[in-house]
C-alpha cells in the first residue's frame, strides 16, 4: 500500500529520536551524526531495527543535516546510499508496509535578507539531497525542526520539483507558539497547505504536554493530517549527559490523547526512545484515527502571520501601483526603495491588512523587478501582498520567492489566463483574483459575469485548484459611462457568493471615475458592496471617507467587540480646531535652521511649506538647509554633536527638501548636484552606513542613485556610465567583501576612467583604500558629503 | 542533544546610560534620552534573553587550549581559562525581532536606527553578563581566531536549540548574538 492511501485510513507511526541514541553509543560533540552510516552501519541498523519492533511504521533514514554544506559531493552521495540502505534493509526484514523517510533539517544557516543565503541556492542544497534519497529508495520526505518560514519553504518547493514522493513538513515551535523568525501556526498551515503538503505539524522543542496548544491550532485549521513529534520533556544536563523527563507510558498518554483529538502521524523527537514509541504504540492501539475534515479556509500569509478573508472585511492596500502615479513611477525607475517602503509601512498604519504591489512599466525589466521589490517591503513589513502582475515570468519569480501564501492578482475567463496562471497557482500556491472578464470581453450583465465566474470554478477545479482559493472581482465600472454599472457589479457579486459559494473582491474607485468628488460615490458604493458581502477591497487607507466605512460596517455589523477599534478610529479624526498654530511673523530662515538643528522632522516640514509662498524653493535649500545641516555636521565633526542627532537633523532637513521637490517638480525646475551612484559591494548585506551617506548626500541636492545591497560590480559600472556620474561611492562593512570591492573598484577606473570613486565602512582605512585604487576613503559620511561637493565643483566646470 | 543546554534568562533593567555610550553619545543630552525612551517603549517585550550551553574538558599551555577535541591556538584564552579543568562555551541572543525593527528604521529613519542597534548591544551584552559572570572571550578577542565561531558552531548548534545561525562571514543572525568562551573552576 503507499503510504497516502495507508495515511488516509490509519494513524501513521513514526519512530523516535536517533541524535540521542548515537550519543549514548559515543558520537562526540561536534561530530557529524550522519556519518555514522559509514563508520558505524551495525549502530544504525540496531536503532532501525529498534525502532520497528517498537512497531514504528515509518523509520527515519539517518540523513538529517546529509547536504552539501556538511559534506563535500561524493561523501553526500555515500552518505545517503548507505543511510538508506540501511534503513531498506531494516524495513525488508520488519515485513509489508514498512515506510523510509528521508530526514530533512535546517541547513544551520538563515535564509535573506536576515541571514545570507540565498532561497533559490537553499532550495538547490535541498533538492540534490532529495534527488539523492528519492534515488536511492526513499518512500517519503520528512522535513523536520524548520524553525524559519522561508527555509522550510525552499525545502517543500525543493521536495515538490524534484520527486512525485509525498511530503510531509514539521516545524519546531517555540515557547511563544512562533517559530523563531516569526511564523504562527497558521502562517505555516496556509503555506505548506497551498503548496500541496501531504502532512503538516509540529516536532521538536518541547515534550507533548507544552506542544498541545500549538497542536490544537494546527487542528482547527488543517485540511492534510496532522503530524506530532514532541521530545521526551524537557532536556536536563546531568554530569553533563542530557536526560529528558518524560517517562514512555506518560509520552505514550499525552500524544495518544492527541491522536483522540485528530492528529493522524505521531512519533518521537529529541530523547525518545524505542521504548517510548512501544509505549505509544500499545496505548494506540483500538483507538480509530479521526477523519480529517477540509477547512474549506480562505486565507493567505506573510512570513509571520495569516489573513483569514471572509470572517471581516479586508482591505487590500492599493498605493504600491504606478498606474497614474508619477512619484511611484520615478522611484521604480530609479529603484528608489525608500519612498517604495514608506508607501508600504504607511498603508499598514492607516489600516491596511494586505498591500498589492504592482511595478508593471513599460521601461522596467518586470520579472527582475517585482521580486526585488516584494523582497524588500517582506524585509520591513509583515503584511502578506497581492503580487499583482500581468507578465508571467515576473509573477512566477514572485510567487516563487514570496515568503508566505500570497494574493495572486490576477487570473480572468479567458481560456490563456487560466492556462498561464492556474498551474503557477497550484505549483507555488496562492489564492487567485479572478476576474470576471472573457474574450468577448466583461459582460453587460450580471448574468453573464456569473456565468464566466462558473467556468472559471470548473477550469481551477480541473487544475486541483479548490473553490476557496479563488476570490471572485465581478468588476466595477464607471457609472459615468453606464448609469446601471453599479448595480449590475452588485448583483454580480451577490450571486457569485450565494450561488457559488465564493468570496469576493473589487477595485471599488473605478466605480467613479470621471466623476467629481469621487469619494463620496466610491465610500457610498463600498458601503453597499458590503451589504452585499464583500470580502476585500482594493482600496486606499488614506481615504478617510473609506476607513469611515469599513469602521462603521464593522461596529454595525457585530465585527466589532464594544465598538472598540471604532473609537479608537474616531480618535484619529481631525478635530475643528487647527492642530498647529501659524507663526505669523515675516518668513525668516531661522525657525527652518532651527527645526533642522534640533532634528524636528514635522516641524521643518511645515516651516518649508510655509516659507515656499515667499522664498524660491532652490534658495531655501541653499540659504537655509545646508547651512543648518553644515552647522550640525560641524558639530559632529568636533564631537559636540553625536550620530543619531545627525541624523535626526539629517531626516529634518530630508523632510523639507522633499517639500521643496515637491514643490519644484509642479513647477518644472531643474535638480541641483551631481548625480552620485551609491552601493554596498557584491556578498555584502549590510547598509545602513550607506544609507546614513544616501541621506546626507540627498540633503546637499545631489541626484543619488542607490544600488542597494548585494551589488554586481557589472551593475555599479552600468548604472555610472549610463547616468554620467562623476562619484561612485562604495561600502564593504565585512572583511571578506574587500575583494569584490577591489574589483568594482578596477572596473570603474577601466570603463569609466572620469568617475571618482569613494569607499568607506568599518573594515576600511585610508591606507587601505589606497591600496585597492579608492580616489578617497569617506571617513563617515559628513566627510562623504564634502568629498562629495568638491567633485561637484569640478563637474560643474 | 551532545549535553547542550537551553536556557532562558531573563533580562535585566536596561542600562540607558550603556546605550547612549554604544550609540557614540558621550553625554546625556535630553533629545537623546527622548529617543532612546522611544526605543525603549517600541521594544517593550522585544527581547527574550536565550542562552544555550556545553561544559567541556579543558588542557591548555601557554600557548593555547584544548577545548574537548578541539585545538585553539590563543594566549588569551589560555589566559582566560588558566587553573580551571573545564571550560563553557556558549551561544546567547536576545532574538530576530529587533534586527526586524532596525531594517525597518534603517530605511525610515536611520537616527532611530542607530539607537535600536545600541539598545540591542546593550541587551545582549546585559544577557551575557547575567548568565556568565565570569570573565569571558569571543572568537576574534585579541588572538583568538574567528574562525572559532565556526567550530563553536558546529559544537553547540545554536540554530537548532536558540535559532542562531552562521553565515559565511562570520557573523551571525539575529545580529544581537554572542558566542562566547569561560573558564569553570572548581
Amino acid at each position: 500500500m503507499d503510504i497516502r492511501t495507508y495515511m488516509q485510513e490509519n494513524v501513521l507511526l513514526l519512530d523516535g529520536g536517533m541524535g540521542t541514541l548515537l550519543q549514548q553509543g559515543g558520537l562526540q560533540p561536534g561530530e557529524r551524526p550522519e556519518r555514522r552510516c559509514l563508520t558505524h552501519p551495525e549502530q544504525i541498523l540496531a536503532i532501525h531495527r529498534a525502532y520497528l519492533a517498537a512497531s514504528s511504521r515509518v523509520i527515519t533514514a539517518n540523513t538529517f543535516g546529509a547536504n552539501r554544506l556538511h559534506y563535500p559531493p561524493e561523501e553526500l552521495e555515500q552518505v545517503i546510499a548507505a543511510a538508506l540502505r540501511l534503513a531498506r534493509t531494516a524495513a525488508r526484514e520488519a515485513g509489508a508496509e514498512r515506510f523510509v523517510a528521508l530526514d530533512i533539517g535546517p541547513t544551520g544557516r538563515l535564509l535573506r535578507p536576515y541571514g545570507d543565503l540565498p532561497f533559490e541556492e537553499a532550495v538547490e542544497i535541498f533538492a540534490e539531497t532529495v534527488r539523492l534519497g528519492a534515488q536511492y529508495g526513499a518512500d517519503v520526505i520528512l522535513i523536520e525542526t524548520m524553525n524559519d518560514s522561508y527555509e522550510t519553504k525552499a525545502a517543500l518547493l525543493a521536495a515538490k520539483e524534484t520527486c512525485t514522493l509525498p511530503v510531509m513538513v514539521s516545524n519546531a515551535y517555540g515557547e511563544d507558539g512562533r517559530l523563531t523568525t516569526g511564523a504562527t501556526p497558521e502562517a505555516m498551515i496556509a503555506l505548506l497547505e497551498g503548496m500541496g503538503a501531504d502532512a503538516i505539524g509540529v516536532n521538536c522543542s518541547y515534550g507533548p504536554a507544552q506542544l498541545a496548544p500549538v497542536v490544537e491550532r494546527y487542528l482547527a485549521a488543517a485540511s492534510v493530517p496532522v503530524l506530532l513529534q514532541p521530545n521526551a520533556g524537557l532536556p536536563q544536563t546531568v554530569e553533563g549527559v542530557t536526560v529528558y523527563d518524560v517517562t514512555p507510558e506518560a509520552f505514550a498518554d499525552a500524544v495518544a490523547r492527541q491522536v483522540q483529538a485528530g492528529v493522524r502521524v505521531v512519533g518521537g523527537c529529541c530523547g525518545t526512545t524505542p521504548a517510548h514509541i512501544a509505549a505509544l504504540a500499545h496505548r494506540l492501539q483500538g483507538i480509530a484515527p479521526q477523519p480529517i475534515q477540509p477547512k474549506g479556509r480562505t486565507w493567505v500569509s506573510s512570513a509571520t502571520h495569516a489573513v483569514t478573508l471572509g470572517e471581516t472585511p479586508v482591505l487590500i492596500g492599493e498605493r504600491i501601483n504606478p498606474t497614474g502615479k508619477k512619484k511611484l513611477k520615478a522611484a521604480l525607475v530609479e529603484r528608489d526603495m525608500t519612498y517604495i517602503l514608506g508607501q508600504a509601512l504607511t498603508q499598514q498604519e492607516q489600516g491596511a491588512h494586505i498591500l498589492d504591489v504592482n511595478v508593471g512599466l513599460p521601461e522596467v525589466d518586470e520579472p527582475a523587478l517585482l521580486p526585488a521589490v516584494m523582497e524588500e517591503i517582506q524585509a520591513v513589513c509583515d503584511l502578506p501582498l497581492q503580487i499583482d502582475t500581468a507578465d508571467p515570468a515576473a509573477m512566477e519569480v514572485a510567487l516563487r520567492r514570496y515568503n508566505g501564501k500570497p494574493l495572486i492578482n490576477s487570473v480572468n475567463g479567458k481560456a490563456d489566463s487560466m492556462a498561464a496562471v492556474f498551474p503557477l497557482a497550484k505549483k507555488y500556491g496562492g489564492v487567485v483574483v479572478a476576474l470576471t472578464l472573457d474574450e468577448q470581453g466583461i459582460p453587460a450583465t450580471a448574468e453573464g459575469r456569473v456565468a464566466i465566474a462558473r467556468r472559471i470554478v470548473e477550469t481551477a477545479a480541473r487544475y486541483g485548484i479548490s473553490r476557496e482559493n479563488l476570490l471572485f472581482d465581478p468588476l466595477a465600472m464607471t457609472i459615468s459611462a453606464d448609469n446601471h454599472a453599479a448595480l449590475t457589479t452588485l448583483t454580480a457579486l451577490r450571486r457569485i457568493r450565494q450561488e457559488l459559494g465564493c468570496h469576493t473582491s473589487l477595485g471599488v474607485s473605478n466605480v467613479s471615475f470621471g466623476l467629481p468628488c469621487r469619494e463620496v460615490i466610491n465610500s457610498t458604493f463600498f458601503a453597499a458592496a458590503l451589504q452585499e458581502g464583500l470580502t476585500a477591497a482594493i482600496m486606499n487607507p488614506g481615504s478617510t471617507a473609506m476607513m469611515q466605512v469599513y469602521h462603521a460596517h464593522r461596529a454595525l455589523h457585530g465585527m466589532d467587540d464594544s465598538c472598540a477599534d471604532y473609537i479608537a478610529f474616531a480618535a484619529t479624526l481631525p478635530t475643528a480646531a487647527p492642530a498647529v498654530p501659524i507663526a505669523e511673523e515675516p518668513a525668516s530662515g531661522s525657525a527652518l535652521q532651527e527645526a533642522i538643528r534640533k532634528g524636528l522632522r514635522a516641524a521643518a516640514e511645515q516651516e518649508a511649506q510655509r516659507l515656499l509662498t515667499t522664498v524660491e524653493g532652490l534658495c531655501l535649500i541653499n540659504d537655509e538647509i545646508i547651512p543648518a545641516l553644515d552647522a550640525v555636521g560641524q558639530g559632529y565633526e568636533q564631537g559636540r554633536v553625536y550620530l543619531p542627532q545627525l541624523l535626526m537633523s539629517a531626516e529634518a532637513a530630508g523632510a523639507a527638501c522633499e517639500v521643496i521637490k515637491d514643490h519644484l517638480r509642479t513647477q518644472g525646475a531643474g535638480h541641483g548636484r551631481c548625480p552620485v551612484v551609491l552601493a554596498t559591494v557584491r556578498g555584502d548585506i549590510h547598509d545602513i552606513g550607506k544609507n546614513i551617506v544616501k541621506l546626507l548626500l540627498e540633503n546637499y541636492g545631489f541626484a543619488v542613485t542607490d544600488l542597494g545591497r548585494d551589488v554586481p560590480p557589472e551593475t555599479v559600472v552600468e548604472t555610472v556610465c549610463r547616468l554620467h556620474a562623476p562619484l561612485c561611492a562604495l561600502s564593504a562593512l565585512m572583511t571578506t567583501t574587500v575583494p569584490a570591492m577591489e574589483e568594482t573598484v578596477a572596473l570603474l577606473h577601466r570603463r569609466a576612467p572620469d568617475c571618482k570613486v569613494m569607499v568607506g565602512g568599518a573594515v576600511l582605512n585610508p591606507e587601505y583604500a589606497a591600496a585597492i585604487g579608492a580616489d578617497r576613503y569617506g571617513k563617515d559620511a559628513m566627510e562623504a558629503v564634502r568629498y562629495a561637493l568638491e567633485v561637484d565643483d569640478t563637474w560643474r566646470q | 542533544m551532545n549535553g547542550v543546554e537551553t536556557v532562558r534568562v531573563p533580562l535585566p533593567r536596561v542600562d540607558r546610560r550603556e546605550v547612549l555610550r554604544y550609540a557614540g553619545c558621550r553625554r546625556s543630552t535630553p533629545d537623546m534620552e527622548a529617543l532612546l525612551t522611544d526605543c525603549l517603549q517600541e521594544t517593550d517585550g522585544l527581547f527574550t534573553g536565550q542562552v544555550c550551553a556545553l561544559t567541556l574538558p579543558v588542557t591548555g599551555t601557554e600557548e593555547g587550549v584544548w577545548l574537548g577535541t578541539l585545538y585553539v591556538p590563543s594566549r588569551l584564552l589560555a589566559e582566560t581559562v588558566a587553573g580551571c579543568s573545564r571550560a563553557m562555551v556558549f551561544a546567547a541572543t536576545v532574538g530576530h525581532p529587533i534586527d526586524r525593527l532596525i531594517a525597518r528604521y534603517s530605511r525610515l529613519s536611520p537616527a532611530r536606527a542607530v539607537m535600536l542597534q545600541a539598545l540591542g548591544t546593550e541587551r545582549v551584552e546585559a544577557l551575557c553578563d547575567t548568565f556568565c559572570a565570569t570573565r569571558r572571550v569571543s572568537p576574534g578577542y585579541g588572538d583568538i581566531p574567528l574562525s572559532l565561531q565556526a567550530d563553536l558552531f558546529a559544537l553547540l548548534e545554536p540554530h537548532r536549540h536558540i535559532g542562531v545561525t552562521l553565515q559565511q562571514s562570520l557573523l551571525m543572525t539575529p545580529t544581537k548574538s554572542v558566542t562566547a568562551v569561560t573558564g569553570i573552576k572548581d
